[in-house]
């Protein structure tokens, strides 16, 4: 229950740090953290446009898409506090449950019959299809470290002793801060703030929607930032009482969002046919993590 | 006993009858005859499930010797497999096949083999006389050949209807080997003579004749490299058999590799490793396949390659943990790829079905002229997209949960692994992901262009909905999807007998899913029941929100254009683009183009063709050599009566002489 309110709490203002990182850094003043809230709040008192194409798949997909990523954010926990879903196995759950979002979202876009959004939709299938190799091999490394296969059991038996499990979970937060980028369709592999339809990927998907449903992607994609800004939380959090922990977590929160908005300022984004390179390279560095974990269990001999 | 001779008269009685019925009286007949065996086999299957185990001895004759019939809890899960099948299969058919009414002399013979295949794939989970098995299993793959045959006026019919029946022949060769192996050397044909065998030969013997076994059930099965078979004869088919074959009928070489597995006492942890890679390889490679296909059906045969890669996932897992001790593991194993079999023959037959829908209304198969059939056919649109989201392993449906179950057995073995293992156990992991994962690249796709955006071509007739009738027995199905996805538990709970069968190989101790780590599943299903609530109120929400918004409908948005053709969607090919870049070096595309010339160019095209590798290297270039080298000796055919008579005499005389000699031989060495 706690971690439900933090990661709602966080997803308020993380989109609006991102955009105000990139705008400082470009020499603007930018709009306010709350911006990307009160553009939402916006859209929802909007009216919709629906194109003649669509089928109720169109009118569907926002919908289910932002109940998955609703439902994925109950499984996540807070330090010691489980989330309102938590069983043994719960991350597969958490990757599948984003799966049939996406399914929903890939399929919404090719519900308009718009060339475009096809494109966006082909790269999304394929991107998230080499993401998840890369969360899994990581959560297996947690789980082989930890001996517990549950997201709240994992993270609170998380002790990071040794200068081993320090840089194990360094290059976890790298990857699952890649994972929110990929996932967000964020910089290096896409550009949200592009102009160019032919090299959208996620932004191009969701030409056609408007209104509410729009209103509803963009409130799923500010509570995915802030769900696995949580996930990369709990990999440091261990057994740090509340007091500490709750301004901890937002001050990482706030942290990772600058970090994004550092990442898209001062970065270019890939050619297109190198992302996917890019994202084999992720499942490597979890291998590697792999390796570490099995370093620090003592399975190498 | 009396049951038995039920059993075999009722298809008696229904193939006697059938060619003097009616149109009418036939369908009749054939679900009649269909539903009788069914209500007798579930009766038996179900307290066989329940503990009961059925026994029964028939006389048989001189050369089979006694024919023991046995419904264990195996058989048992296999039977209400194959029933469901059938059941849903053949509502489906009578509907389905009721658009060909003008061909009566086709109708008969597709009914009669409709009940003839029935009863042959019921039979075989139950008998134990390897004689008789392997002349059931004839009756099987013959009565498939023939109804794959149905439509044989076209040419591409023919040839992957022969194209199974010589694959399912050289199935058919291994299986004799095996059983003969044994027959020769125990002198009885009974499967308890496998076992006696297998006991008393350990090691190598037993190990070889279970590969022997394994490659003939794995031809059925279609595990790669064996699948080459199935992409011809799936889309060939009727769809009512397409569904049934894919669903059903390459199930029985499942149950055939898991019964050899009962009955064949063998280094499980090897034959464990070994079929875990032969499946993780079929699961990936299916699916990769699948996503290139252009033919609406040969996609999902080739999802089929992968889902029984996915259930031999899990009798892999299954077998290594028996060969380590470790039940856990052993009961997840196998209770994954029983629940898997189960899973994948109700959502494959549904897209089968729903396929053939899309068939009927614009008899073509090729996805790229689709497209839009979702404002036609909305019902067959909803139905095809529960199916292809089961499919693709998604919460809240029924393929999540088996792979949910191998995920946990997989998980559950990281805790005490030596590292080589650990090792493997990853690569496991990436490759159950990487299948869900490809999954969703394909039946995105395939529901996409089949059903959405704007039509693609003009057909020259209407679509429209089937009747209500055909599309009852697809809302059945659905009815069992979601129940499996939503309250696992009772299905699991059925295959405690099943897997006891399996745990008590080595004795594990096995009684139950409960403290087995596997009770998650209810936390599972509670999760599930949030994400629909979820669903439910924000569409609720969205409902009154909306109430009092302008909604306004106009065109798709064009970057500034407004006279889009359907033309400028993204088709099948242009979605797996970069797909099939990235993976060039696995497949084999042979591309036909021809450029746009001139600055008013009138005439371009471009044909690209998806062929299998395995089967190019497997197949066609053996099949290439051996035709060479065969046609070294055709001038012995050549076409003058005269000579033919002249081999006849060759060969009496030689055929005398041998005998001659023989004789001679003898008496010499008499006296």
């Amino acid at each position: 229950m706690l971690s439900l309110l933090l990661i709602i709490l966080a997803a308020t203002f993380f989109t609006g740090i991102i955009i105000r990182t990139k705008s400082v850094a470009s020499g603007r003043k930018g709009p306010g953290v709350f911006q990307p809230v009160k553009d939402v709040i916006r859209l929802f008192k909007k009216g919709a446009v629906y194109s003649e194409t669509t089928s109720f798949v169109f009118r569907l997909a926002p919908t289910i898409y932002f109940a998955s990523v609703f439902v994925a954010m109950l499984v996540v926990p807070f330090g010691q506090s489980k989330g309102i879903i938590s069983f043994n196995g719960d991350f597969i759950f958490f990757a599948y449950i984003l799966g049939i979002g996406k399914f929903f979202s890939i399929i919404g876009a090719m519900d308009t019959g718009n060339s475009f959004e096809g494109m966006g939709a082909s790269r999304e299938a394929l991107y998230s299809m080499f993401a998840e190799p890369a969360f899994f091999i990581l959560m297996g490394s947690l789980a082989l470290l930890t001996g517990f296969t549950s997201f709240q059991e994992i993270f609170s038996a998380l002790h990071l002793g040794s200068s081993i499990s320090y840089a194990l979970a360094v290059m976890a937060a790298f990857v699952f801060l890649m994972i929110a980028m990929i996932e967000n369709s964020r910089m290096p592999l896409d550009d949200p703030k592009t102009h160019l339809e032919l090299t959208m990927v996620h932004e191009v998907m969701i030409l056609d929607n408007s209104g509410f449903d729009l209103g509803l992607i963009f409130t799923a994609g500010y509570l995915k930032f802030a769900i696995y800004g949580a996930i990369i939380f709990n990999l440091f959090s261990g057994t740090i009482a509340y007091q500490y922990a709750i301004p901890m977590f937002f001050g990482m929160q706030a942290f990772l969002a600058f970090v994004v908005g550092m990442i898209e300022s001062f970065m270019a984004r890939f050619r297109m046919n190198h992302n996917a390179q890019f994202i084999v390279v992720l499942s490597s560095v979890s291998l590697l993590i792999f390796f570490g974990a099995l370093l620090v269990s003592g399975k190498f001999i | 006993m009396n049951l038995v001779w039920g059993f075999i008269l009722i298809p008696v009685i229904a193939i006697c009858l059938i060619p003097f019925l009616k149109m009418g009286g036939k369908a009749i007949a054939v679900y009649a005859a269909v539903s009788l065996i069914a209500i007798l086999t579930s009766f038996v299957a179900i307290e066989a499930l329940l503990g009961k185990t059925f026994n029964c001895t028939l006389p048989g004759s001189f050369i089979s010797g006694p024919i023991r019939l046995q419904v264990d809890a195996l058989s048992a899960w296999f039977m209400l497999i194959i029933n469901f099948g059938f059941l849903a299969g053949g509502f489906y058919g009578l509907f389905y096949m009721s658009a060909y009414k003008n061909q009566p002399k086709n109708l008969t013979l597709a009914a009669i083999l409709f009940v003839l295949l029935y009863t042959a794939l019921v039979s075989l989970c139950a008998i134990q006389n390897s004689f008789v098995f392997i002349v059931v299993w004839e009756i099987m793959a013959l009565s498939a050949f023939l109804s794959i045959l149905f439509e044989h006026e076209k040419v591409a019919t023919v040839k992957a209807a022969i194209n199974y029946l010589i694959q399912s022949h050289v199935s058919i060769i291994f299986l004799i080997i095996g059983f003969i192996w044994v027959a020769s050397q125990t002198g009885s044909y009974d499967f308890g003579a496998i076992h006696a065998y297998s006991l008393s030969h350990p090691g190598m013997f037993s190990m070889q004749l279970y590969l022997i076994f394994f490659i003939g059930f794995a031809i059925k099965a279609g595990f790669v490299p064996f699948h080459t078979w199935l992409p011809y004869a799936h889309p060939a088919a009727p769809s009512h058999i397409s569904g049934i074959m894919s669903g059903v009928l390459i199930k029985i070489g499942i149950f055939g590799i898991l019964r050899m597995l009962l009955l064949i006492n063998i280094d499980y942890t090897s034959i464990g490793i070994f079929i875990l890679i032969i499946s993780l390889i079929s699961g990936i490679y299916g699916i990769m396949l699948a996503i290139l296909q252009h033919n609406l059906k040969k996609i999902l045969a080739y999802s089929s390659v992968e889902n029984i890669g996915i259930i031999g996932i899990g009798i892999g897992l299954g077998c290594i943990g028996l060969g380590t001790n470790n039940t856990v593991l052993c009961s997840l194993g196998f209770a994954g790829a029983l629940l898997h079999t189960l899973n994948h023959s109700l959502f494959k037959s549904l897209l089968f079905f729903t396929a053939g829908n899309v068939y009927q209304a614009t008899h073509s198969m090729d996805i790229e002229k689709m497209g839009g059939l979702i404002k036609k056919m909305p019902q067959n649109a909803f139905l095809f997209l529960i199916a292809a989201l089961a499919i693709s392993g998604l919460p809240p449906f029924n393929g999540f949960i088996s792979e949910f179950i191998l995920y946990s057995g997989l998980f559950s073995l990281l805790h005490n692994a030596s590292a080589v293992s650990l090792l493997g156990i990853v690569f496991t992991i990436t490759g159950l992901v990487a299948i869900g994962g490809l999954a969703i690249i394909c039946f995105t796709k395939v529901f996409s262009v089949v059903f959405l955006g704007n039509p693609r071509h003009d057909f020259y007739h209407e679509i429209k909905e089937v009747s209500h009738f055909q599309l009852l027995p697809l809302y059945f199905i659905v009815t069992f999807i979601v129940t499996i996805g939503l309250f696992p538990k009772i299905f699991l709970d059925l295959l405690t007998k099943p897997v006891q069968l399996f745990t008590g190989l080595r004795q594990l101790p096995f009684n139950s899913f409960h403290g087995n780590g596997i009770e998650v599943l209810s936390s599972v299903s509670m999760s599930s029941l949030y994400f629909i609530l979820t669903i439910l109120i924000l569409l609720g929400i969205r409902k009154l929100v909306l109430r009092k918004r302008a909604i306004l409908i106009s065109s798709t948005w064009g970057c500034g254009y407004t006279a889009p053709t359907s033309k400028i969607q993204y088709t099948g090919s242009s979605f797996s683009r970069t797909y099939s870049k990235l993976f060039a070096m696995i497949f084999l595309i042979n591309k036909k183009e021809k450029d746009v010339q001139g600055v008013f160019p009138l005439y371009a095209h471009l044909e690209t063709n998806i062929y299998d590798k395995t089967e190019k290297w497997l197949i066609d270039y053996p099949l290439g050599r051996l035709k060479y080298f065969l046609s070294r000796f055709l001038f012995i055919q050549n076409g003058r009566l005269q000579t033919y008579v002249a081999y006849g005499i060759v060969f009496i005389i030689a055929i005398l002489l041998l005998t001659a000699v023989d004789t001679v031989f003898n008496t010499t060495f008499m006296h």
